[in-house]
């Protein structure tokens, strides 16, 4: 496993082009596109403000910078550099920005969602959609780019529109049965809309592409549902995580629950197994432990972790949320298949330390890692069953069917990795700091293990 | 506790109270006589003849000898047919004394006997009372108890109450607050509504785009205009990814199907081969009866005709597959049940050789032990239900039964005194036959003594005269005067006896205790053959024996009291007795 220099970045903007081949990071109000290969500068643009998001048109083409601030996007063309294009939502501000799946297309979301602009870059043409709701995910582009459902509020009523991304037509637009709409997500093959409603009711919706309700799925009444939805890779899951701390897992025949995985505090199951993070502090002097490792950060940082594998049962350690304040942590809040639908991993947030990888060809617990801090990121490899995790400290996690190991990233300064992202080769793997970044190249032979 | 012993108090005193009064009334009466006897003028020199005919006449009456025959005709009154007369009356008197004496030992035994039940009586009562208070006490706490449920339920039904009326007031609230967030929600809406109105107004600072040069689409291609046929297009467009979808789902059932079907068939053809085997081996035994040959033939067609419904895909040959598979199924299981309980059987057989036999007869003891665990378990339940019967009985009931016992007892007691009186009348029949021999003896004695005088005179007389010999009639008159002092001797103590008893009538316990010794004792007293100092031993013992029985009951102290001063009296009384006899 090799590891890049450390590169500046900033608001954790860094991206991969969706063909591989760029790497592009936001410092401050510049950005910079570099060749993931060589890591060379490949062009500079400076924006008019700090930028706030930034992403990638599909085509790998354009880039695209918003400052919410200043209610501007920026659209930069990697082929003309010359080429610039500058968006103003004006004084009725901006708060979200993002391109249409065809990459001639920018869809802004206007301030207390007035309406979604749609500018095209090809006629300079801008339509209005309105009455956009404000939840935790309103829009989604199905995975082939043909279709956008989108949630709104009407008259105090949920509504999804399904348009047609080529000419923004409207293709159905029907009315959800839900109390007050949280979000909607496509089946990765693009005929089912999932749609589910806030937490204060387990609700989920399953719709045809043609607006038929498919079913309703409701596991409890009353108490807190659903935290988080995910499609399988293969449209042929449903799951489910919600505030009762269990996942539910629907088939998609009959759209019934095939299973659920329970988060115990106790692991009980003995053939799963469960890795703990040991650390390992590099021996120092008792006499001036604390002043030296508070003055001296790298020794602080170059503690030594490993996994040892527990027998079960186990007992994990468990946070009681606050039942007097909004949005508990409890609860499963992320649910992420692997590439291959084999595997699920879910994290349960009042267990923030841990978490769960389960089979879903045995609909079993597989293994379980317990990390010494709370887990902040998670991510699949985009092409193998490998699970990447950070909690925030100077190492990366990895786990694979054939074990899980702890890698201390070698930078000097302390390098504490916040998030990652997977380059879609599954080859190398970006790990952003709070003001930096690293590539992490996988060598090939530990892959074949 | 205080009623109870009060009541019984009350018993007591009314038992002691009866008790006395017949014995009462005896001394009562007897007193008089008594003083009769002491001072009596009933004869004076001018009524002698009257006197003697009467006392004749009474003694006559009472079956005695009269005192003198009005054939012999002198008037001189027999002395010796009057103090046999007296005899006998002192005799029937004591025996008579004696009886009643008995009579009354017995009575105060009974009533001691009568103490001692009751005072059990009122031991049980007692208890009677402690369940009866105990039972309450169990009452009411178990009213209690129900007043506590009975407020539980009511807090409980308060509660529910509290509930139900809490869960509308937190629908009302909820109706309400929705109400709310749909008017605020409104308002907002208006307001954006105004919002985009203005922003879109404004002139200075529009929204606007800036672009260099419009691109070319992704596709390359031209963007339409949006007519009914693009419309229609997009139509089409989706029902087709909708049918491919659809399409490929059902081609992925497809496969899965072919797949299932295939393990089906494999399982048909193993089952099939299984079954066949195993109806060779029926076929083969000649004990199988006909059914089950029916059976497999019918098994064989099953067999035939699942063969080519297996590529059938029409619904009447998917639901005879499905029944022939399920049929074979159920024979595979039956048969496979049959051999594991074949199998079963074997090892049962395997293992009876073993240990079979200990553990028969282990059993059997089991159950004989369990049987008998049973029986004293019964045994025990009808004891206590039955001496729970016992201990609360309603108080008719035991009175009823208390009365009837006392009847019983008393009925025994009468027998046993009747039957010592009776032993004791034979006593009396013995010592009176005694009496008359000693009284035959005497009169032969007398006889000789006057013989002997009429001698003694003729020697005297004939000592007068010349021819005297004084030798041979001394000895002879010692020895009568020797007899003779004997007999005034007893003569004198029998009445000194009589008196000192009957001043002694005046307590009752007196008599009792002169009643006890032998019979023989006395009359050899009486004949002074033994010394009058024995005579107060056997009291005594007779004493202790009564002390101890008597110290059941609640007066002993004073009842002692009257035994050691009538003890003392006899015992004084005696000595006087001797000093007069002497």
């Amino acid at each position: 496993m090799n590891f890049s220099e450390v590169f500046k970045q900033s608001n954790q903007l860094c991206k991969v082009s969706p063909d591989g081949k760029y790497l592009a990071t936001c410092v401050q109000y510049r950005l910079v596109v570099r060749d993931v290969g060589t890591l060379q500068i490949l062009q500079l643009y400076t924006c008019l403000d700090q930028i706030s998001h930034m992403d990638w048109s599909s085509d790998s083409l354009f880039i695209l910078c918003a400052m919410y601030k200043r209610g501007l996007v920026q659209v930069w063309s990697l082929e003309q550099p010359d080429w610039h294009c500058k968006i103003d939502e004006g004084s009725i501000g901006l708060v979200s920005s993002r391109w249409s799946p065809d990459g001639r297309h920018i869809l802004n979301t206007t301030e207390f969602h007035l309406r979604v602009t749609v500018w095209s870059l090809c006629t300079k043409a801008v339509s209005y959609i309105k009455y956009p709701k404000a939840c935790q995910k309103g829009i989604d582009f199905s995975r082939d780019g043909c279709y956008m459902a989108l949630a709104e509020r009407r008259d105090c009523k949920d509504f999804v529109s399904v348009f047609v991304c080529d000419d923004w037509h409207l293709l159905r637009h029907f009315e959800t049965e839900t109390q007050d709409l949280a979000g909607l997500e496509w089946s990765p093959n693009g005929c089912v809309l999932a749609v589910w409603d806030s937490c204060l009711e387990y609700k989920v919706l399953l719709y045809s592409l043609d607006g038929r309700l498919l079913s309703t799925y409701s596991a409890y009444e009353w108490s807190l549902g659903v935290k988080s939805v995910t499609w399988s890779p293969s449209s042929q899951f449903l799951a489910i995580g919600s505030y009762d701390e269990k996942v539910r897992i629907l088939n998609h025949i009959t759209w019934k629950k095939i299973t659920q995985f329970e988060h115990p505090a106790t692991i009980s199951n003995t053939k799963a197994v469960v890795y703990k993070e040991v650390v390992k502090r590099p021996a120092v002097g008792s006499d001036d432990l604390s002043l030296h490792n508070i003055t001296i950060g790298t020794t602080l940082f170059n503690t030594q972790s490993k996994y040892e594998i527990c027998p079960t049962p186990v007992q994990l350690p468990v946070v009681k949320p606050d039942p007097d304040r909004a949005n508990p942590k409890i609860g499963v809040s992320t649910v992420a298949f692997s590439s291959d639908s084999r595997y699920l991993a879910t994290k349960n947030d009042n267990m923030a330390n841990v978490v769960w990888v389960w089979d879903m060809q045995k609909m079993s617990l597989e293994a379980v890692l317990e990390q010494t801090s709370a887990v902040r990121c998670l991510q699949w490899d985009p092409r193998r069953p490998r699970l990447a995790v950070c909690t925030g400290n100077t190492k990366l996690y990895l786990w694979s069917p054939a074990g899980c190991v702890s890698v201390q990233v070698p930078t000097e300064g302390g390098f504490q990795v916040q998030s990652l992202n997977w380059h879609c080769s599954g080859d190398s793997l970006i790990l952003l700091g709070k003001e930096q970044l690293c590539l992490c190249y996988m060598d090939h032979d530990q892959e074949d293990k | 506790m205080r009623e109870s012993s009060s009541e019984v108090k009350d018993i007591r005193s009314s038992s002691v109270e009866c008790r006395p009064s017949p014995m009462r009334q005896f001394s009562q009466s007897s007193l008089p006589l008594n003083r009769n006897y002491m001072l009596s003028d009933f004869c004076k020199e001018h009524n002698v003849q009257e006197c003697r005919s009467h006392i004749n006449q009474e003694v006559s009456s009472l079956g005695l000898q009269p005192v003198w025959t009005e054939a012999s005709g002198s008037s001189e009154m027999n002395i010796i047919a009057v103090l046999n007369c007296m005899y006998d009356l002192i005799q029937l008197h004591h025996r008579g004394l004696r009886t009643l004496e008995n009579m009354e030992v017995e009575q105060l035994k009974t009533s001691s006997n009568v103490d001692f039940l009751q005072l059990n009586a009122t031991h049980l009562k007692e208890q009677l009372e402690l369940s009866k208070r105990e039972n309450t006490g169990l009452l009411e706490r178990e009213r209690q108890l129900q007043l506590k449920v009975k407020t539980l339920q009511n807090s409980l039904k308060n509660e529910k109450e509290e509930v139900q009326k809490l869960q509308n007031i937190i629908s009302s609230r909820a109706s309400q607050y929705n109400h709310e967030m749909k008017r605020k929600e409104r308002e907002f809406n208006k307001l954006k509504e105004r919002l985009n109105q203005l922003l879109v107004d404004k002139k200075e600072k529009k929204q606007a785009i800036d672009v260099l040069n419009s691109i070319g689409r992704a596709d390359g291609k031209r963007s339409l205009w949006k007519t009914v046929k693009t419309e229609a297009k997009h139509e089409g467009e989706m029902y087709k990814t909708l049918l491919s979808d659809y399409d490929t789902r059902q081609r992925e059932l497809l496969l899965e199907n072919a797949e299932l079907k295939k393990v089906l068939q494999q399982m048909k053809k193993d089952m099939v081969s299984i079954l066949s085997s195993r109806k060779n081996a029926l076929k083969e035994d000649k004990h199988q009866d006909a059914g089950i040959q029916a059976d497999a033939e019918e098994e064989e067609e099953v067999f035939d005709s699942s063969k080519e419904s297996v590529e059938l895909y029409c619904d009447q040959a998917r639901e005879k597959l499905t029944n022939n598979i399920r049929l074979q199924w159920r024979r595979l299981k039956s048969h496979v049940e049959r051999l594991d309980s074949q199998a079963s059987l074997a090892q049962r057989g395997e293992n009876k050789n073993s240990d079979a036999v200990a553990r028969e007869t282990h059993e059997d003891e089991m159950d004989g032990l369990k049987l008998e665990i049973q029986q004293c378990k019964d045994f025990i339940q009808t004891q206590q239900h039955l001496l729970q019967q016992l201990s609360s009985p309603c108080d008719e009931e035991t009175a009823s039964l208390l009365s009837d016992c006392f009847m019983l007892q008393e009925k025994e007691r009468f027998r046993e005194e009747w039957k010592s009186l009776e032993e004791q009348r034979k006593i009396f029949e013995r010592e009176r036959r005694n009496f008359t021999e000693a009284a035959i003896r005497l009169s032969h004695e007398r006889k000789a003594f006057e013989d002997d005088r009429a001698l003694f005179l003729k020697h005297q007389f004939l000592s007068l005269s010349p021819f005297a010999d004084t030798n041979k009639p001394q000895m002879t008159k010692s020895k009568s005067a020797f007899l003779i002092s004997k007999t005034e001797a007893s003569a004198e103590t029998a009445p000194e006896n009589l008196i000192k008893c009957r001043s002694g009538t005046t307590s009752p316990i007196l008599r009792c205790v002169q009643l006890t010794p032998p019979p023989t004792d006395d009359l050899h007293r009486t004949f002074c053959l033994m010394p009058d100092k024995r005579s107060t031993k056997p009291k005594r013992k007779i004493d202790h024996g009564e002390e101890s029985r008597i110290s059941l009951n609640g007066n002993i102290p004073v009842q002692r009291k009257q035994w050691n001063d009538s003890e003392d009296q006899n015992s004084h009384s005696h000595p006087k007795e001797k000093t007069s006899s002497i």
